[in-house]
């Protein structure tokens, strides 16, 4: 298929449809409301179910529902709205049926602004509401890694029966640019073993999240831990630039990341050692790769459009091994190319002069 | 070859639009491009602007801190980013609308009367477009053909009709720096 | 009498006048001596089977007393987040309409913090079947005030008995939805004697045949004991619907469209 000028809510709204999404339940947020209105023709064209729902909390619990009859399902939403659903996420977590979510990050807290941001790491990563669970966390940089993101988050959502979020923000949103859709899958035909589609000639099925006897309840959560050392082991995503000789690795994803791309090709041109680690999953957090480049690099620049959330990742991961610096923007702001450059400069200035070489 | 555009101006004045019509001529001369727009409430009444940045190489950040071209639409625009424009950049302004003359020496100003221009032709909502023709000869990294193909291929299916008189306005502000700037 | 009695029993003078419903699951109930809970269940089974509806039905169970209603009965089911049954019945009957999609839930769930679900999913006329047991209590957590306790009546979150100017007045969450223009059949029963639970299966078994026709949203709110939390005797409790929730929450049809009328 050829490239098209894209925007990245409409993009990942046909991505989804293409992957063969049944179901869709949302409600209108900024800075993500252009993929609720592109399903809300083409589903309808396409005879599939598409409803805007009352709050993100029904709209979750709408998908939590659809995921139950074992479709395709999703919905998306911005910070706040994510907020309001985790405690859906939760119940699905516990319920072991898969779905996707799609979070447009916005500037927050409480009601913020509606300009790009990643202050949901934390929220997106650590857990799915109460309780111990992380959902599967893909995060694109660019409008074609946003559709392709989308496709895979249902194939991982299908393959590992768990909860898949695109975590992008406002600017992969809202930005154009060329990109190629996938071509149209076909609905999937069969429903799994294990929904609920009415108890003709079999057992009844039952989805809960109520385990009331202790025992019960953490040979559950075992499962569930046993499922995530999996995932951690198979699903590490990320995108690597001139790392072979970086004495200086600069860390960020999403939109941070490829702004950090821009100053990593600077900081090249002016002769700097620099690489770029960009993580394209969130959880699991590309931490095996970089450890490896951990005994390679003097130290590390993460940023971030928040205060510093996905570093705590990356001090667990080079675990002391190498300095760990910081440049983030926050509350909607995003940081410029020029600005992370000169933070790429200081950061290595000070870790050669730490070193005792020359600048 | 790495160039960023800056396009501000109302709310209604077609600066999306504008921002649109070079990056469907970029993607379509095979260029990576980018396009991304100021959102929210400033949309209806306030100053609106997109960036679009084109590139023979892949493109990191779609925003940039000096444009190398600023298409200002109104006054508002031309007081808030003249002084952003890059050394040795371009600013265009609608001069129909935009008395104001650039007080910098390092740029290139082109003011264009654009709004005039689109009067003659019979239509207001033209003067975008003026401004993009006037913009895209005094620049040269996109052919003003690639303009035309972008327009014939995106115009909203409700503005068809008016495809003619957007290349009338495209050829009038090419036509307009034509003059200015004589080919050497 | 006595000879009748006394007549030897032969196998072909036997009749099956009572079974336990195909639809009801054989396990021992969780449920407090003289909770109406049970007779509920054992309603909404005998329609299922009536309707022959089990083998394509799902139930939805709520937070509450009746959180592990999905135990008793031979369908599909799952268990809804509190007051998010709606929501979820919504999902599930949105994908296969062919299904019957019955919440099953109680007056904290549905009128508490469910409000906005149940309001929207009747708004909507969403194609499900909602049984909303009514017994002015929080039962599961232990007694506490209900948004459909009484004026005046104690629970150990109202110890000086429910102060509306306080807290305001119950809800009556039939007559409420019954205003909009979505739901197609809407009463209220109670089960506090036969008479009235013969009633209520009735209803059941309309609100099921209106999902079956398409018809849109149904509910039937079922007036119910809670002997435990009330801190009276069973018996007593049943006078005491009688009493003081009928006065309160008239029994009667608030929505019954005219389509309803022909099923």
């Amino acid at each position: 298929m050829a490239k098209e000028l894209l925007k990245g809510n409409v993009a990942i709204a046909e991505a989804a449809l293409r992957a063969g999404l049944e179901a869709y339940f949302g409600y209108p947020i900024t800075p993500q409301t252009e993929l609720l209105e592109h399903l809300s023709r083409r589903m309808i064209q396409l005879n599939r179910v598409f409803l805007q729902a009352e709050s993100e909390v029904a709209s979750i619990n709408m998908v939590y529902g659809a995921a139950s009859a074992g479709v395709r399902t999703m919905t998306s939403s911005s910070s706040p709205g994510i907020s309001l659903m985790q405690e859906g996420f939760s119940y699905i977590a516990a319920s072991d049926v898969p779905c996707v979510v799609v979070d447009i990050m916005r500037g927050g807290p409480g009601l913020g602004n509606i300009q790009p941001s990643q202050g949901d790491y934390f929220q997106v990563t650590r857990s799915a509401g109460h309780g111990d669970y992380h959902p599967i966390v893909l995060a694109p940089a660019s409008v074609q890694e946003a559709i392709d993101f989308t496709v895979l988050a249902f194939d991982l959502a299908d393959k590992y029966r768990h909860l898949v979020m695109v975590a992008a923000d406002g600017q992969i949103g809202q930005m154009m640019e060329p990109a190629e859709l996938p071509p149209m899958r076909p609905i999937r035909a069969e429903r799994p073993e294990w929904a609920l589609t009415g108890a003709k000639d079999r057992e009844k099925n039952i989805i809960t999240s109520l385990f009331m006897q202790p025992e019960e309840e953490e040979a559950f959560n075992q499962q569930i831990q046993a499922r995530l050392k999996v995932i951690k082991k198979n699903e590490q995503r990320w995108y690597e630039y001139l790392t072979e000789d970086a004495d200086l690795l600069v860390i960020g994803f999403g939109t941070a990341g490829r702004i950090a791309y821009s100053a990593v090709e600077a900081a090249r041109e002016k002769g700097l050692k620099v690489g770029l680690l960009r993580p394209q999953t969130l959880w699991p957090f590309p931490e095996d790769r970089l450890s490896e480049l951990a005994d390679q690099i003097r130290g590390c620049l993460v940023v971030e459009m928040n205060a510093g959330q996905m570093i705590d990742d990356v001090r667990l991961a080079v675990s002391g091994q190498v300095p760990v610096s910081f440049y983030g923007r926050m509350g909607g702001m995003i940081p410029m190319p020029d600005d992370i450059l000169t933070a790429i400069e200081e950061t290595l200035t000070r870790l050669y002069s730490a070193a005792g070489l020359p600048i | 070859m790495h160039q960023s555009f800056l396009l501000a101006g109302f709310g209604g004045q077609g600066v999306m639009f504008a921002g649109q019509l070079l990056a469907y001529a970029a993607m379509d001369e095979g260029l990576e491009v980018t396009w991304i727009p100021s959102y929210g409430p400033e949309m209806r009444g306030g100053t609106a602007h997109c960036y679009v940045v084109i590139s023979d190489k892949k493109i990191g950040s779609p925003i940039v801190n000096n444009p190398d071209v600023v298409l200002a639409f109104n006054n508002p625009s031309f007081t808030k980013y003249e002084y952003l424009v890059a050394t040795g950049g371009l600013l265009a302004s609608n001069a129909s609308l935009i008395t104001q003359q650039s007080q910098r020496a390092d740029i290139t100003h082109l003011p264009v009367p654009a709004t005039d221009i689109a009067d003659e032709i019979g239509n207001l909502r033209l003067m975008n477009v003026i401004m993009l023709g006037a913009v895209v000869t005094a620049h040269g990294v996109l052919p003003l053909n690639s303009i035309k193909r972008a327009l014939e291929g995106h115009l909203p299916a409700h503005r068809r009709d008016m495809l003619a008189d957007n290349y009338t306005a495209l050829e009038r502000g090419a036509a307009f720096t034509s003059e200015l700037f004589p080919v050497k | 009498m006595l000879a009748t009695l006394n007549a030897p029993i032969s196998e072909n003078s036997l009749q099956v006048v009572y079974e336990y419903p195909e639809s009801l699951s054989p396990v021992v109930t969780h449920y407090c001596p003289g909770c109406t809970h049970g007779i509920a269940h054992r309603l909404l089974a005998e329609a299922l089977d009536e309707l022959g509806l089990r083998e394509k039905t799902i139930l939805v169970a709520p937070v509450g007393c009746s959180v592990f209603a999905y135990q008793y009965f031979e369908t599909d089911g799952c268990e809804a987040a509190h007051g998010r049954a709606p929501a979820m019945a919504t999902g599930l009957k949105r994908v296969q309409p062919d299904k019957i999609v019955v919440t099953y839930q109680g007056d904290g769930d549905l009128v508490s913090i469910g409000a906005a679900e149940i309001l929207h999913a009747a708004a909507r006329g969403e194609n499900i079947t909602t049984i909303f047991v009514n017994n002015a209590i929080y039962g599961m957590t232990g007694g506490q005030m209900a948004p459909t306790t009484l004026p005046g009546q104690k629970t150990t979150s109202s110890p000086f008995g429910r102060n509306t100017t306080m807290t305001g007045s119950p809800i009556r969450m039939s007559e409420l939805l019954a205003n909009l223009d979505g739901p197609a059949y809407i009463v209220r029963r109670s089960l506090h004697d036969v008479k009235n639970i013969r009633k209520a299966k009735k209803a059941i078994i309309t609100a099921l045949k209106v999902q079956m026709a398409g018809l849109g949203f149904s509910m039937v709110e079922l007036l119910s004991s809670c002997p435990t939390n009330w801190g009276i005797q069973p018996e007593k409790a049943l006078e005491w619907i009688e009493d003081n929730m009928v006065p309160y929450f008239p029994l009667g049809d608030y929505k019954v469209r005219d389509e309803v009328n022909g099923l």
